[in-house]
């Protein structure tokens, strides 16, 4: 099963884990509903809608409410650290939550401790202190746009917020990027860069890249790097390899984009909305 | 297209004569640095040395000739530093490259990671994307459908290093539309 650990923009939202249901424009998990607009609840839904049409189980969410001040971060981590060896997750994504060194490693540790260790993916706060705490390269998969990129690039930064302009100016080089962070051991074994041009990358270099359809509108909506992670994450739980899932989710992410039609002003569930469509042209295309 | 914001980076240089003031959170940073600099005080906003870094961090770096006056004054509006210690390590210098992108009557900013994208006709805030801490989506729920003259800013209602960039970003984005 696909595990998703993440947090909800709210104020006093309990920790909940469960599966999780789409009900239009909402995620539901043990009878909450929650909002699908951008963030963990975005990547939940997508990642459903991919699971769904695949034919397998709904992801397991693990959810707090966390408003930026970490409290709700700092349950969860306790909570995730009492319990996950007792779940059994083949991949387990991890996604927007306050990046904490100390305990973070305890997490891991735990997750280290799982005989059968799930496939890790990380993306957003989740990446950020993987990279922080120099623990990128035990992550099978990341998924950071140009920016993090740089950002995982520059060894002396602990935060996008601090990457080196030098680094930044390099965002149209994105395999020196990618090599640099290798280099330096800040990168997942896997690499999904999202972009005006999507890349694949291991160790070993570009494995491929994914540049149509092309719509410069999606740059500027928020969750579209959120429906990726989702999307390539239930490919993986799927069985199929990393590589592969990650070229196919760019392509089933981007055609979604094209579908809706965007501009800078469209809202993520639009493009959700257009995932199975967006699926079953790009498996169509493969037979 | 990218913009300099700032002066460019001079942390090479040692300083002796500085001290970082840490807090407990982003938030009394941000609290902190805006009654200071209101009154007229040298001090920047920088990443934190190793030795006390625990994640998403920002420090107050200050001419620690003035370390008395500072905490009296933060005192008094109830902001209180953990500790001062003396700048005994080269800090980090926030980025300072904004870019910018043109989408017909959109117009995007982007600060380090973070991204706000707005109706130049309407100066309606359109979206806000990019970052990975908590408070971004919180941000982007507060932000976004509201023109840029009565929507919440980023320092009031943030509290990690993703809400400081988002500032930035609208600080510019603000300019740009009143330009």
């Amino acid at each position: 099963m696909l595990g998703i650990v993440g947090t909800v923009p709210e104020d006093n939202f309990p920790i909940i884990s469960g599966t999780a249901l789409l009900d239009d424009k909402h995620i539901v998990i043990n009878n909450k509903r929650i909002c699908v607009n951008r963030g963990t609840p975005a990547m939940i839904a997508a990642a459903t809608k991919t699971l769904q049409y695949m034919n397998k189980p709904n992801p397991y969410c693990f959810l707090v409410g966390d408003i930026g001040n970490g409290e709700g971060c700092k349950s969860l981590y306790k909570h995730l650290t009492a319990t996950l060896d007792k779940t059994q997750l083949k991949t387990l994504a991890l996604h927007y939550f306050q990046p904490d060194v100390n305990l973070f490693k305890e997490f891991l540790a735990v997750i280290n401790s799982i005989s059968d260790r799930p496939t890790l993916i990380a993306d957003a706060g989740f990446m950020y202190v993987a990279k922080m705490g120099g623990d990128a390269s035990y992550f099978d998969l990341f998924t950071p746009d140009a920016g993090e990129l740089a950002y995982l690039a520059d060894e002396k930064a602990p935060h996008p917020f601090y990457t080196r302009g030098f680094i930044l100016h390099e965002e149209n080089q994105v395999p020196e990027l990618i090599k640099r962070a290798y280099t330096h051991n800040n990168a997942a074994k896997h690499l999904l860069v999202k972009g005006v041009i999507d890349y694949v990358a291991d160790r070993n270099g570009i494995i491929g890249t994914v540049n149509s359809p092309q719509e410069v509108a999606l740059e500027a909506i928020g969750g579209t790097g959120d429906t990726l992670t989702g999307i390539v994450s239930a490919l993986i739980e799927t069985g199929r390899n990393i590589k592969t899932s990650s070229l196919e989710a760019a392509k089933i992410n981007r055609l979604a984009g094209y579908l809706a039609k965007p501009d800078p002003a469209t809202q993520i569930y639009d493009i959700i909305s257009h995932i199975p469509q967006a699926l079953e042209e790009v498996f169509k295309n493969q037979v | 297209m990218f913009k300099r914001f700032k002066n460019k980076q001079t942390a090479t240089v040692q300083k002796h004569d500085r001290g970082i003031l840490v807090f407990e959170n982003t938030t009394e940073v941000i609290r902190a640095e805006k009654v200071l600099k209101d009154e007229g005080w040298d001090i920047q906003v920088k990443g934190p040395p190793p030795e006390i870094r625990s994640g998403c961090d920002l420090v107050i770096e200050f001419p620690l000739i003035e370390e008395l006056s500072i905490i009296r004054k933060l005192s008094r509006v109830n902001v209180k530093p953990l500790q001062t210690v003396p700048v005994n390590s080269i800090l980090l210098e926030p980025v300072d490259l904004l870019h910018e992108k043109t989408y017909g009557k959109f117009i995007m900013v982007r600060a380090a990671n973070m991204k706000i994208t707005v109706d130049k006709d309407t100066q309606l805030i359109v979206n806000v994307s990019g970052g990975g801490c908590p408070d971004v989506p919180y941000l982007a729920e507060q932000m976004v459908d509201k023109y840029l003259h009565d929507t919440p800013h980023p320092r009031d209602i943030g509290y990690t290093l993703c809400a400081y960039a988002l500032q930035i970003a609208y600080d510019r984005v603000v300019k740009l539309c009143s330009a």
